[in-house]
């Protein structure tokens, strides 16, 4: 019996050994110097493009092939495998939350990682739009008419995804604004909102295309890149971008993870991958992509003029820092789950 | 090739000391592959989360939140598994028994479900049942929603599950001797007795692991459901979505916990069935 | 009475042509029929037919340049690689499983077989998780494999094992019930006449069960390549090296690249369909077996 075992397992050995081979023979290929980009979702065209600008810039400068290889899913899954040991060698999320996770559960990364680059670490910012269907039916202009009886909103579960917690805070920080303060009735005025959502995707892109593609909904609350994408996807004879007055402004950081880049002898290039997201080339590359780079002046006038104008507030500012808004909104028992709670089953 | 004879003589065997070689290697190969790959890992995550003692994981699974989205996963996973159970049965009948043009064709999209990433089925359920999809927009004109609702999930669940049932109950019906319900018949039996007293019974065991097995797929699927099921809290809200929510908080007790909790259920489910299994083929002799 | 009996005798001669008392009335069957196409037409082909038609929505020319995408390429050579480990590896398993279940008595079977089950059971984000657990930086062997400089999850080893985990019940459950059935007769014959166990096992058992373990092989085989939800847990999704087809398909799909995401779709889908291909070409040539095999005895 194990003799007979033992045939089927040499044969298996032989087939296995030979995929190993043709794929690693395939990978060894590509095996130059590498570096590792772990970032969140929204950011996939924006790093297609820069990733090989980066390459070209190293090669002319230091005359070495690298090669970034980048990785994207939800922001907090995203900081959850690089502290499982995912070996990235930068992390470029969505929330500092993320990152100071990493920081605090791994000690890979030092605790003041956000002073060690220009504008809190945030190369590039963004902020909340909604995105409606052509000619604006509903005639959503600003957060008040979200809330609305009659609108249907689609925005992602905050409990899930970065992006819908840029969303809830955006309307939490209208709110507060225009209620003088008042948390009681910013949080009706919020709950409105979202008993207005007939679907929670578990990402920003799934809600994107539950209301881009599954036609659902009046309007999108949405990354502004985000919107702006979906509008050169799917077409501006289907969708418009409205402009709140005011919006969260979003500061996605960028940290190097020291202990991983170290480890992989990659600390220079790694640095030097985050330093080029400051340079004129790359902050161009930004503002083409939709996202608010940290230094307009290197970014094309067209490019800048398209991006609306739109009063900020900050997450710091008005809540407090992003560790502080987690634990009060998003975590079990917080005022989202306390949104939800009192409206069960339909 | 199978006959009562050769069961019984098989059923008498187990009693005496076997002269067949090879037990010590494959048990013990089953044991320690099964331990290492599947026991262990398990082992870990409820020692993960027995830092919240009995009690914790009870406090829980009393959470609202959680306790509404177990509850709609083992109540639309159960309801998905009664509707493959019956499908399947006049599925894997029809497909045994009877011979019609598009057969063979129509067996072989019943593993689909198996062969499909659930990702890829979810997103092609959630676009046909969309409000403009293939079948939702007929049906919104109706005025019924698929997607996006509780019926969504089951949609996703009925689909996901039907194999199992159609593949466990296939060979038994390929099996049935044609001698019983002549017999019956000759007997005086009516086609309807025939098949409610003769046919049905020895399809038992295998309709209620075809049952369980849809039902225990269904109650930890996440991928196609995802999509379908608009994940609103307290109506839509599937308990793997749960365990991400926690892992979003990194909350890996909370997360293991729920884990463990439906780990336990579906092993008693499955355990229940497997059971009953055993019983009925020492009954029934070979069934 | 007598003369249904008459009529009964020359049908087990001739098989299956005219039924009266073990066919069902037309009506019967028309209706069973007509509902098994319905469910089958929404439930199973439906979803089918929009992976195609999504597919080809731009032409058969873009659908092709999905696959010349040097990403794609490394996505399928990664999910063949980890089949090509993960298939055999549940196959040995299934093997010694069965004959140890089968053909032998012993207390605690039903606890052992539900062992076995349950991996269909778990949540595929749980088996992903539980490798997480057991090898992650912050798992049970992290600091032992960070100091070996060693990557089991968020690499290919991971992957595979997250794979095995999921398939692992598929080819133990299609040849336990067979060989039950089959009891050890046979078995039992060929050593008493001197054959060892080896030869008893290639020229007895093997024959009796090779249509179910193939069977048993290619459904798990289709999983393993289709398998999704754990895989993602365990993959760190880093483009060109630990996506397999399934997350690649998410990736295209998330990127608004609809015709190439559905294009690999197309590809397991396929997959699918020629495993059901080969499937009804075995039952097609396990008639003859069966016809033969009765022959013999």
């Amino acid at each position: 019996m194990h003799r007979g075992r033992g045939k089927f397992c040499g044969l298996f050995r032989a087939l296995a050994v030979a995929g190993a081979f043709g794929v690693f023979g395939g990978f060894s290929a590509q095996a130059a110097q590498s570096l590792l980009n772990v970032s969140y979702d929204p950011t996939r065209e924006l790093y297609k493009q820069i990733n090989p600008a980066f390459a070209a810039y190293w090669k002319s400068k230091t005359g070495e092939a690298i090669e970034v290889q980048a990785s994207h899913s939800g922001s907090g899954a995203q900081a959850r495998a690089v502290i499982d040991g995912l070996n990235a060698d930068v992390v470029t999320l969505a929330l500092a939350a993320d990152i100071d996770a990493i920081a605090t559960k791994t000690g890979k990364i030092p605790a003041d990682w956000q002073r060690r680059l220009p504008n809190n670490s945030s190369p590039y910012t963004s902020t909340i739009v909604f995105l409606v269907r052509k000619g604006n039916p509903k005639a959503i202009k600003d957060w008040d008419d979200l809330a609305k009886p009659g609108v249907a909103v689609i925005t992602p579960n905050p409990k899930t995804s970065g992006g819908a917690r840029w969303n809830f805070l955006g309307a939490w920080g209208y709110g507060l604004e225009k209620f003088k303060g008042d948390e009681a009735k910013t949080k009706a005025f919020v709950k409105a909102i979202y008993k207005n959502a007939p679907v929670l995707d578990t990402g920003a892109r799934g809600s994107t295309i539950t209301f881009a593609q599954r036609g659902l909904g009046d309007v999108l609350i949405a990354w502004e890149n985000e919107a702006f994408l979906a509008l050169k996807e799917f077409g501006p004879d289907k969708f418009e971008i409205v402009a709140p007055k005011r919006s969260v402004l979003a500061e996605p950081p960028v940290a190097v993870v020291d202990a991983n880049a170290d480890g992989k002898g990659n600390k220079k290039a790694a640095e030097a991958y985050l330093e080029f997201l400051y340079t004129p080339g790359a902050q161009a590359l930004i503002a083409k992509n939709f996202y608010r780079p940290a230094h307009p002046e290197f970014a094309t006038k067209e490019d800048l003029a398209k991006l609306p104008k739109i009063e900020f507030f900050t997450v710091d500012k008005t809540f407090g820092g992003w560790a502080a808004a987690q634990k009060k909104f998003f975590a079990d028992g917080g005022v989202f789950d306390d949104i939800q709670t009192q409206e069960p089953a339909k | 090739m199978t006959s009562p004879t050769l069961a019984g003589r098989h059923a008498r065997r187990f009693k005496a000391p076997s002269v067949i070689p090879g037990f010590g290697v494959t048990f013990g190969y089953t044991l320690l592959y099964l331990g290492l790959v599947v026991l262990f890992p398990l082992a870990t995550l409820v020692w993960r989360s027995s830092g919240l003692g009995l009690s914790g994981l009870y406090q829980i699974a009393l959470e609202p939140r959680v306790a509404a989205s177990l509850q709609t996963t083992f109540a639309v996973s159960f309801l998905a598994a009664g509707i493959d159970l019956f499908f399947g049965l006049i599925a894997a009948w029809t497909l045994t028994r009877y011979q019609f043009p598009g057969r063979r064709l129509l067996d072989a999209f019943v593993d689909l479900p198996f062969a499909l990433p659930t990702a890829v089925a979810g997103i092609s359920l959630a676009a046909l049942y969309a409000p403009n999809g293939w079948f939702g927009a007929p049906l919104a004109d109706l005025g019924v929603k698929i997607a996006f609702t509780r019926w969504g999930i089951l949609v996703a669940l009925v689909f996901i599950g039907l194999p199992f049932v159609v593949r466990t109950v296939q060979p038994i019906i390929a099996e049935l001797e044609t001698e019983l319900e002549e017999a019956s018949a000759t007997l005086g039996a009516s086609r309807l007795q025939t098949v409610v007293r003769v046919l049905l019974p020895p399809l038992v065991p295998a309709l209620l692991t075809g049952f369980a097995l849809a039902f225990a797929r269904g109650v930890g699927e996440y991928g196609s459901v995802i999509f379908i099921s608009g994940n609103i809290a307290y109506v839509s809200e599937i308990a793997p979505l749960l365990i991400i929510e926690k892992l979003e908080q990194y909350d890996y007790a909370g997360a293991t916990g729920i884990a463990t909790i439906m780990l336990a259920i579906s092993f008693v489910a499955l355990l229940v069935i497997n059971l009953i299994q055993a019983w009925s083929r020492k009954r029934f002799g070979h069934v | 009475m007598s003369e249904i009996a008459v009529e009964s005798f020359p049908r087990i001669r001739t098989g299956a042509k005219v039924r009266p008392v073990t066919q069902d009335a037309p009506v019967t069957r028309y209706l069973l029929i007509a509902t098994t196409l319905v469910f089958s037409l929404t439930f199973l082909f439906a979803p089918l037919a929009l992976v195609f038609v999504e597919a080809a929505a731009k032409g058969f020319s873009v659908f092709l340049e999905a696959f010349s995408e040097p990403d794609a390429i490394a996505a399928i050579k990664l999910t063949l690689l980890v089949a090509a480990i993960a298939v055999p590896a549940n196959l040995v398993f299934g093997l010694a499983a069965a004959w140890s279940i089968a053909k032998f008595s012993f207390p605690g079977k039903s606890l052992l077989i539900t062992l076995i089950d349950l991996p269909f059971s778990v949540s595929p984000v749980v088996s992903g998780l539980v490798y997480v657990l057991v090898f992650g930086a912050q798992g049970l062997f992290g600091k032992w494999l960070s100091a070996h400089g060693t990557q089991v999850i968020f690499a290919v080893p991971g992957i595979v094992l997250a794979t095995i985990f999921v398939t692992f019940p598929f080819v133990a459950r299609e040849l336990i019930p067979l060989m039950q059935e089959q009891g050890t007769v046979e078995e039992e014959a060929a050593l008493t006449l001197g054959a060892s166990g080896f030869t008893t096992f290639v020229t007895v058992t093997l024959p009796n069960i090779k249509w179910g373990l193939l069977y048993g092989v290619l459904l798990c085989n289709a999983r393993a390549m289709g398998e999704f939800g754990a895989v993602s847990v365990v993959s760190g999704h880093i483009r060109g090296l630990t996506n397999t087809i399934p997350l690649q398909v998410e990736i295209l799909y998330n990127e608004y690249n609809t015709v190439a995401a559905f294009a690999l779709s197309v590809l397991l889908a396929s997959l699918a369909l020629v495993t059901l291909g080969i499937k009804s070409f075995l039952e097609w040539r396990h008639a003859d077996a069966l016809a033969a095999g009765g022959g013999r005895h």
